[in-house]
């Protein structure tokens, strides 16, 4: 189903922590909400789901409002962090409890409840553990039952908040590709909080950056990550670099020289350029370029990072090298960015 | 599995607080000299009364009512402390009113307060001249000098044994828990019924069980609210004090050994059923 957040405002004690906030989910998407802590993410999930009520703003399922509905006329599937299952109950009796406690008119026949429980732990991949209990679980497989109970009402969205943040890396790495595969196989519209960039950009079909209680940016993760459209989007996704440099007859300057770099259309004037550590060229000689003496090489991985000092203030700037391209402490490297963004203040 | 029978045989784990032997020496001997070596001298001495003298003065009419008035109304009382205290306890958890912390500490009054005051507290209260009891008396309701008076002052004893059991149990229940009863579907009836009453249900049984304990040992308040009516409002520990009186001390051995028994079969199927839904939930553990 649809869910459209229009103009939304919310605020804690005159505290704003969402400021006119819209948002459209299309049917069956997979969205991520991302930002730091504070950004306001898990108050718009919340103020979806109905746990909490916005001070202004309407939130629509389909046609419907549905700001005056409560949680439990929403029928949403929530997941919690810390899965939140009810622990005096087995693992069956939790994924089917949604169903159970429904009146008796909309109340599925037991044996349908059974085999309805049974067939979404078989999805999420717990077959034969339906008698257990939540304490006899590993933490992925909580989260998992969470999920199946949340999946077993038929759910108009599901809504997922910081659903691996208390998991393991190994584990949150594989929990995600299997979400994204339950996803494709039932296609129910959801949207998850996460503060990693990486769960954000490898999952979800649109990613919503937030920060300070507004959207900065909506987009697919290629569009988030290459097309930036802020100082703050560009700086929180990925890594990055900031120079203040110069624009002067369509080319780009730090101090008395040039980069380089030409700035067709900008206009004059001091700007922050913005680049990726990865997106610049080695170049040998003096002229047109950015260059500097290594300090500090990293190996991560595939790549190895250094950290070059060019001189002046904020002079600290970081790329990303091929392994077998050895550079010694103290030694000269000159680069000019491929790819980058100006940004003015 | 094979771990697990090992750790069976090895009585003694790894630590890194040393003195578990003298540890476990001074907590037996303790628990030998206060408990074990009082309780057998009893066990002793009703022994020696022979089975049958035993069996007649255990038998005895006025014995099992006096038993039947003591394990009745404690019973009674650890019902009405299991309703009301794990509603105070819940009150007392969620919300936030003035003067919360004055009634947080009136809880533990019945702890410290001498129970005779209690007891004559409670009887001037609700004799058929008191300020309850006389407006109750014209409609026929005594309160004082019955059952009913020594279960009143029962739930005032054992109220504190329920409140503190159940209140840090349910500091412990998640919030989420709730709210994600909530996005199921669940109203406010069925999230409690159905998630935060079965979650608290084995800190409420050991609330109830040593509610019920202090019930049937009780002895300073109910003796003056109870009339102490032989056959009516008599009970048991008051007929061992009776008895000794009497300076008939089988009787009085009998009547403490058959409440000794019942009351220790009890604690213990308590005990049993609290340790098995600890294991299935994996409370504490």
């Amino acid at each position: 189903m649809e869910v459209r957040v229009q103009n939304i405002r919310k605020e804690f004690s005159r505290f704003p922590a969402l400021n006119d906030v819209s948002l459209d989910i299309r049917s069956g998407e997979l969205i991520a909400l991302l930002g730091p802590s504070g950004s306001g993410k898990t108050t718009l999930l919340r103020l979806i789901a109905g746990l909490e009520s916005p001070t202004e703003g309407t939130v629509y399922f389909g046609n419907e409002d549905a700001s005056r509905k409560t949680v439990q006329q929403r029928n949403i599937g929530f997941v919690f962090q810390h899965y939140a299952l009810f622990r005096h109950m087995t693992v069956l009796d939790n994924v089917s409890f949604g169903l159970t406690i429904r009146p008796s008119g909309r109340r599925p026949a037991k044996a349908e409840i059974r085999k309805r429980a049974l067939e979404l732990l078989d999805l999420v991949q717990l077959s034969g553990l339906e008698k257990r209990y939540p304490a006899q679980l590993s933490g992925g497989q909580r989260q998992r039952v969470a999920l199946a109970r949340a999946m077993a009402v038929e759910p108009n969205v599901l809504l997922l908040d910081e659903p691996f943040g208390a998991l393991d890396a190994q584990v949150r790495k594989e929990l995600r590709r299997w979400l994204r595969e339950i996803h494709d196989r039932t296609g129910h519209t959801t949207v998850f909080v996460t503060h990693d960039q990486d769960e954000a950009l490898e999952l979800a079909d649109r990613v919503v950056v937030m920060s300070k209680g507004k959207i900065e940016q909506i987009g697919t993760p290629d569009e988030i990550y290459d097309t930036p459209n802020s100082p703050f989007v560009f700086g929180f996704i990925g890594q990055s670099n900031i120079l203040p440099v110069r624009v002067e007859n369509g080319q780009l300057w730090i101090k008395d020289h040039s980069i380089g770099v030409s700035a067709q259309g900008e206009a004059d004037g001091p700007a922050q350029l913005y680049f990726r550590p990865h997106d610049i060229e080695l170049l040998e000689g003096n002229g047109g370029c950015i260059a500097g003496v290594v300090t500090v090489t990293r190996r991560v991985a595939g790549t190895r990072h250094v950290e070059l000092d060019i001189g002046g203030a904020n002079s600290r700037v970081e790329i990303e090298l091929p392994p077998e391209k050895v550079t010694s402490d103290h030694s000269r490297v000159a680069f000019r960015p491929t790819r980058w963004k100006l940004f003015r203040d | 599995m094979t771990a697990r029978t090992a750790s069976l045989w090895q009585f003694r784990q790894p630590s890194v607080i040393p003195g578990f032997g003298l540890a476990l020496g001074v907590t037996l001997s303790w628990l030998i000299l206060i408990i074990l070596i009082p309780l057998s001298g009893l066990a002793w001495r009703s022994s020696a009364l022979g089975w049958s003298t035993f069996w007649a003065l255990a038998t005895d009419q006025r014995t099992i009512n006096a038993l039947r008035i003591s394990f009745g109304t404690a019973f009674v009382a650890a019902l009405v402390n299991v309703v009301f205290g794990v509603i105070l306890a819940w009150v007392l958890v969620r919300y936030r009113f003035p003067g919360k912390r004055i009634i947080d500490a009136m809880v533990d009054l019945p702890f410290a307060l001498p129970t005779a005051v209690a007891g004559i507290a409670l009887t001037t209260l609700y004799a058929p001249n008191g300020w309850i009891g006389s407006l109750l008396s014209p409609l026929g309701i005594k309160i004082a000098f019955t059952p009913i008076g020594i279960v009143f002052a029962l739930v005032f004893v054992g109220l504190p044994f329920v409140v503190r059991t159940v209140q840090p149990i349910m500091e412990e229940i998640d919030k989420e828990v709730e709210e994600a009863a909530a996005t199921l579907g669940a109203n406010r009836f069925q999230t409690i019924s159905r998630v935060l009453l079965p979650g608290l249900a084995p800190a409420v049984l050991t609330g109830f069980a040593l509610a019920f304990a202090r019930g049937v040992g009780e002895y300073g308040s109910v003796i003056f609210i109870a009339g102490n009516l032989p056959y009516i409002s008599e009970i048991a520990p008051l007929l061992i004090v009776i008895r000794l009186e009497e300076f008939n001390y089988p009787a009085a051995t009998a009547i403490a050994a058959v409440m000794l028994i019942i009351s220790f079969a009890m604690l213990l199927i308590i005990n049993m059923i609290q340790a098995w839904s600890r294991r299935r939930y994996g409370y504490g553990a």
